[in-house]
């Protein structure tokens, strides 16, 4: 029995994540949290993403179901699990139970590695970043086996050009991460890895790791070496898009161009897997985008606002984030209509408003406020990304197939070749300037 | 892997041996991560299971199947290829018996964690050469391509 409670808590005092400590209890419950607020996240974007859609297109979205349209979410999920499963006749039933499984597990997947804070992590593999885009490019496979399976001429078109798509952006990807990677080796005026001074030239391909290196050059890396940062980002932001076939560039899922594309023939559970691995590979991608371009799990202005009033003024942010959505929740509930059929609503919305509150409230205390200030900071800049994804959904025409590929070879390519080049140039500009004047 | 590497060769339909030539090279991927070799691993799946088999199941798909699984398997080349199959087992058991001695303790002896730094110091630094060479070499491919498969220049 101590032996068990002595395991459990020689973690607490460890600084590094539980995969590196070796403590599998920790890692368990590290993995279930992921997975939780994995899905909340991925029930919350089903929500936000409605909503905010109707708002763009000056309409409003669910209202009917629960407070606001809350539970909307809920009702999706009961109605998909209860549809009747289909399998087409003549569709090879063994690769078409496959292919939801293996979309989802490479989407599920790359959380492994994903850096909530500098131990909030359930591994730090030394190769994080390159886990993450391996199992990312698996996920083309599932789709792959799903067009294929479905034994129908739609589902075959819109899976091969939704795989080519996929595979070409992945390139131009691959190149704005090189880009950052070279970054990772710089330190200020030196030039030595992430570890300091005498650890040698080498970066680090660990997720941890990358964001150590913006702590420690003091710049996020989409501010560094302006313009080649942003550029990189933009060439990454691009290409993540495209990569999880989201609007502008999901031709291949398109209701008016290919009747759903890959997942046509899927009805019910299966479905709602490929959907699950469609909106966990938005959080995904955009970790990645957060932790090598936008400092992780650092606060905004580490440099210009620092110092202990400052941290602590940026220490309050969390609690008053969640104050502010308790206190619209307040509002809206104010002005719900007084008519008795919309007393349910009214009472859940003030309930939902009291939790908010009373979380906002808990955030206060010091002991919480310290611990999630990584994990917040984090979280809250993938949930920017989320609602540039619904923003990109809302105001841009799709694009065409061969417009899109033009675009991932002839633009994205080259831009990525040159921005590496001129970065690798600008990085090594201390060393070619010594080897020039003092040969 | 073995199961995998059986199932590409004795399967009829050709995606489920593609399938099964996924499984074998996620297995390698495996392998290198139990000799200490992360990047390596990485590379692999990246690679081979997310781009060289994503080509390969397109070209398949594209493909009509029905004739080629309705087309009668035959075992007629027998003889020569168990001889071939002989000799490459006794190839193996060659090297195997040749190279016993470099590690003596049966389990590996450096324990790095730094794989993808000693690769690419060596990989740009001692053999930039054989680096160069076979991006020409992929140069020369991707040319090659192009120029079968235009319809004009």
């Amino acid at each position: 029995m101590h032996a068990i409670i002595d395991y459990i808590s020689s973690y607490l005092t460890s600084e590094k994540t539980p995969g590196a400590a070796g403590n599998m209890f920790w890692v368990l419950v590290y993995i279930m949290l992921v997975f939780a607020g994995l899905s909340v996240a991925v029930i919350a974007m089903n929500w936000l993403e409605r909503k905010i859609l109707a708002h763009m297109q000056v309409r409003l979205g669910p209202m009917r179901v629960g407070p606001h349209g809350l539970l909307q979410p809920i009702a999706d999920a009961i109605k998909l699990l209860l549809k009747e499963d289909i399998m087409p006749a003549e569709a090879d039933g063994f690769v078409f139970w496959m292919a939801p499984l293996i979309v989802v597990l490479a989407a599920f997947t790359v959380f492994i590695v994903v850096p909530f804070g500098p131990t909030h992590a359930i591994t730090d593999m030394n190769i994080g970043i390159l886990f993450m885009l391996g199992v990312s490019s698996l996920s083309v496979l599932g789709i792959v086996m799903a067009g294929w399976a479905s034994n129908s001429h739609y589902p075959l078109m819109g899976a091969l050009r939704s795989s080519a798509q996929m595979v070409s952006y992945e390139v131009a990807m691959g190149l704005a991460v090189v880009s950052v990677i070279l970054l990772t080796s710089l330190h200020g005026h030196g030039l030595y890895g992430v570890g300091g001074p005498g650890t040698g030239d080498t970066g680090t391909l660990s997720m941890i790791g990358i964001v150590q290196a913006q702590q420690e050059q003091g710049v996020w890396f989409i501010f560094k070496f302006f313009p080649l940062g942003l550029i990189a980002f933009f060439i990454f932001a691009v290409a993540m898009v495209a990569e999880t076939n989201r609007a502008p560039f999901d031709l291949a899922e398109a209701e008016s161009e290919l009747t759903a594309g890959f997942h046509t023939e899927y009805s019910g559970f299966r479905w709602s897997l490929f959907f699950l691995a469609e909106y966990s590979a938005m959080i995904a991608v955009s970790s990645i985008a957060v932790t090598l371009w936008l400092g992780g799990w650092l606060r905004p202005f580490p440099n210009l606002m620092n110092g202990p009033t400052w941290d602590q003024a940026f220490s309050f942010i969390p609690a008053i984030t969640f104050l502010f959505f308790a206190a619209m929740c307040f509002y809206n509930t104010v002005r719900m209509p007084k008519h008795p059929l919309f007393r349910v609503q009214t009472i859940g919305l003030a309930g939902f408003g009291v939790v908010l509150g009373l979380i906002g409230l808990a955030l206060f205390i010091p002991p919480v406020s310290v611990r999630v200030q990584d994990i917040f900071w984090f979280s809250a800049k993938v949930a920017g990304f989320m609602y540039v994804y619904i923003w990109f959904r809302g105001t841009f025409p799709r694009y065409r197939f061969d417009q899109l590929m033009q675009l991932g070879w002839k633009v994205l390519l080259p831009m990525g070749l040159g921005v590496l080049i001129l970065t690798a140039a600008l990085g090594l500009w201390p060393l070619i300037q010594q080897t020039i004047w003092h040969p | 892997m073995l199961i995998g590497g059986i199932l590409v060769i004795t399967q009829k339909n050709p995606v489920h041996s593609a399938l099964a030539l996924i499984v074998t090279l996620l297995a390698q991927a495996s392998i290198y991560l139990m000799l200490y070799a992360p990047f390596v691993a990485g590379v692999q799946i990246i690679l081979y299971a997310g781009g060289i088999m994503v080509l390969f199941l397109f070209v398949i798909m594209l493909v009509s199947i029905e004739q080629s699984m309705k087309e009668r398997q035959f075992n007629s080349q027998w003889v020569v290829g168990t001889i071939a199959a002989v000799a490459l087992g006794g190839l193996f058991i060659a090297v195997y018996e040749k190279g016993k001695n470099i590690f003596p303790n049966r389990a590996l002896s450096i324990v790095e964690n730094n794989n993808t730094q000693r690769v690419a110091v060596l990989l740009y630094g001692q053999y930039m050469f054989a680096f160069e060479i076979a991006s020409l070499l992929l140069l020369v491919a991707i040319i090659g391509a192009v120029v079968m498969a235009k319809k004009r220049i």
